[in-house]
């Protein structure tokens, strides 16, 4: 179930662009801005920034796809990621990963049946002296083991 | 009475928010009159929460702190680590590009002032842009990013360039797994960076400055944005950079988590709003770099060793380290280790030392199996190479490379082919698309290495051929390096590639 946003107007999405054009290379501040909005970069948003940018959509799409961050359609309430990575790997990531999936019945990206949580891989946070390590939404969290986990996915509701 | 409690993102997911808030209620409670301190981490990761309280002018240390010992502490009744700096951990360190993190508040430019800041861009303020390269020429600083090139030669080529801007990019991407150095400095000694820039911006001749920052660094962004208003207010940036007549400013540039965006040139397509995709070199960024102006790539711990060689002098830094490996630095010890941190010494510690007696071993108490030192592009080091001196020189000998100096610590417990597979299938994820070898030659090596593990012995060598395509074929070291964990895990523990063959014959 998708975060009950409203769907952006044209109008607000112009704005936002708006207040970011003055930028030297003003595309991933766009993007970024966008998404802290709206959550996403939906549709509608491509051919506002293509016009204002004068470069076309599929440039804007083929920008966007390049980098993990941006998302096309909303995560969940909350997201948590997982460092993924080998200072991780070495304190029991893989394991403490795979549970956490198993636990929350979906995949790396996927989100919790009652929307509540995105899970996300992600390669390090530069935690890697406290790991495993994890991140919900932008609060950073260290030595994650599995008890640790089952309290941040039911603060976030999972 | 001032009372410190990091602000640092790994001090913070230990629980330093709460034990701050400990502190304000309890002392409130008990009427003390406490002024608490928000400083960045010393870097004794284990010890954090590290809450430091004032005595005589000492600062006494206490750590690992939870909420529920903060009143313990404020009665006297918990036991203390002694002086801080007194530690072992402290006292065995040469910390130049450190010094003040986990020192000072972070945004106080005053405290930082107080601590030798700005004493840098003082002495660079008075110096020709010449004079300015030649000095960081002759502290033998070399690029901390990863390749480890001459920073003041890098400088002068942009000096020497012609144009109507500059710019100076700092590059603070640090995707590089096991390391946090450039964090620790963002969040804990923000006005260092600034300063490093800034004398850059004089010395070659650059009014505006960018810090690509990534984006899993939320906390490094929020308190590099408010550092920048306390520099733009107390006229540090701006048209005219502390009554120099000259102008210097700078913006935060947040990435969109893709690791090869810490490539300098793909870097620079990621600020001009393009996709991430490596460029061919020439012409290098210090000719045409960012908007195709001539442009500094520095890593943040370069920019950011600058200022105390311009307080110190060159020959002062260059006085440290190994050979050509001048100066010191930073190094981060990671993984499964019983102490991890961050650790500045001189360039020449051999590993083991820094493996068994710094880091204290591994956290679980099980035998060191490897170590990777230089992030996912980095070799894993046995046992047996222990005696290696910290240094590139001698690293490159060692068949590795230092990198940005994450050193990963693994016990005996490590899979080595899986080690391996994730490194292939690592580079496969994040490759920029550009070249075969790197694109296809990293998704062939994770099928290569599942039939390893299937035992089939034949990939064993098409593995080998693959990682030479990869390593003679590839634009960037994503590629061109992904060979150096793959090959060293297979060459250095060949047990773990023949353990299932065996198991299925
Ligand atoms: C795939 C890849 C990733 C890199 N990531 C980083 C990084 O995160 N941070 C960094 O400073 N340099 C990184 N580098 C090195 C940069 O290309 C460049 O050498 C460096 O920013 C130059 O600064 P320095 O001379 O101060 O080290 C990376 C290189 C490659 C090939
Ligand atoms: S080696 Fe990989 S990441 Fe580097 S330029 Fe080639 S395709 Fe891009
Ligand atoms: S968004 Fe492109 S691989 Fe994940
Ligand atoms: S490897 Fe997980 S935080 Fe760095």
């Amino acid at each position: 179930m998708p975060n009950p946003m409203p769907a952006p107007t044209e109008e607000e999405i112009r704005d936002i662009v708006a207040g970011q054009l003055h930028l030297e290379g003003p595309l991933l501040p766009i993007l970024h801005a966008v998404q802290r909005s709206f959550g996403h970069v939906p549709q509608a948003a491509l051919g506002v920034i293509a016009e204002a940018l004068n470069i076309t959509r599929a440039e804007v799409h083929g920008v966007m796809s390049f980098y993990h961050d941006f998302r096309e359609v909303p995560a969940g309430r909350h997201v948590v990621r997982i460092c993924r990575a080998e200072a991780c790997q070495a304190m029991g990531a893989d394991a403490l990963a795979a549970r956490t999936l198993e636990k929350l019945g979906t995949a790396w990206h996927g989100t919790t049946a009652n929307g509540a949580v995105t899970v996300e891989p992600v390669y390090c946070l530069g935690l890697c002296a406290c790991g495993p390590a994890a991140m919900v939404d932008n609060r950073v969290v260290g030595h994650v083991d599995d008890a640790k986990m089952d309290t941040l996915l039911s603060e976030a509701g999972a | 009475m001032r009372i410190w409690v990091p602000r640092d993102s790994a001090a913070k997911a230990l629980g330093a928010d709460a034990v701050a808030e400990a502190v304000a209620v309890e002392a409130a409670a008990r009427g003390l009159d406490v002024q608490i301190v928000r400083n960045g981490t010393r870097g004794m990761i284990w010890l954090e929460p590290l809450v430091e309280v004032e005595q005589d002018g000492v600062r006494i240390g206490y750590g690992p702190v939870s909420p529920g010992d903060v009143p313990a502490l404020l009665d006297g009744k918990m036991r203390s680590l002694g002086p801080v700096e007194d530690l072992d951990w402290m006292q065995r360190q040469d910390r130049l590009t450190f010094a003040r993190v986990g020192v000072i508040d972070p945004l106080d430019l005053a405290d930082y002032e107080a601590h030798g800041g700005l004493a840098g861009l003082r002495r660079a303020i008075a110096m020709t842009g010449a004079e300015i390269v030649a000095e960081v020429t002759g502290s033998g600083l070399r690029g901390r990013g990863g390749a480890g090139f001459p920073t003041g030669i890098k400088w002068n080529t942009v000096l020497n360039a012609e144009a109507d801007r500059k710019y100076i990019v700092c590059n603070a991407d640090e995707g590089d797994s096991g390391t946090f150095a450039d964090r620790m400095i963002m969040e804990g000694d923000p006005f260092c960076l600034i300063e490093g820039m800034a004398i850059a911006g004089l010395g070659v001749g650059a009014t505006r400055g960018y810090v690509y920052l990534r984006s899993e660094y939320p906390d490094a962004i929020a308190v590099m944005q408010a550092a920048l208003r306390v520099a733009r207010g107390a006229g540090v940036l701006g048209p005219d950079v502390l009554g120099s007549g000259t102008a210097f400013d700078m913006e935060i540039r947040v990435g969109a988590g893709a690791y090869v965006c810490g490539e300098e040139t793909s870097l620079l397509n990621s600020m001009e709003g393009k996709r991430g995709v490596v460029r061919a070199k020439p012409p290098l960024p210090a000719l045409e770099g960012f908007l195709g102006k001539p442009t500094v790539v520095n890593n943040v711990l370069s920019l950011a060793t600058v200022p105390v060689i311009f307080e110190k002098g060159a020959a002062h830094y260059a006085g440290f380290g190994l050979g050509r490996s001048k100066g010191t630095m930073p190094i981060q010890i990671a993984g499964n280790v019983k102490r991890g941190g961050l650790f500045e010494t001189g360039f020449g510690m051999p590993l083991g030392d820094l493996v068994n007696e710094v880091a204290g071993g591994t956290a679980t108490g099980r035998p060191v199996k490897a170590v990777q030192v230089g992030g996912p592009l980095g070799a894993y080091f046995h046992p047996d190479q222990f005696d290696t001196p910290f240094g590139y020189e001698a690293f490159d000998r060692a068949g590795g490379l230092i990198g940005h100096a994450g050193v990963v610590v693994f016990d005996d417990s490590a899979d080595m082919l899986k080690m391996a597979r994730f490194a292939m299938e690592f580079c496969a994820v994040e490759s920029c698309g550009k070249c075969t070898p790197c694109r296809i030659g990293a998704v062939r090596g994770v099928e290569t290495i599942d039939r390893i593990a299937q035992g089939d012995a034949d990939a064993i060598a098409l593995l080998a051929d693959l990682c030479e395509t990869m390593k003679d074929g590839s634009l960037c070291a994503l590629g061109g390096f992904t060979p150096f964990p793959v090959m060293s895990a297979l060459e250095r523990f060949p047990d773990d590639f023949g353990r299932q063959r065996e198991a299925a014959e």
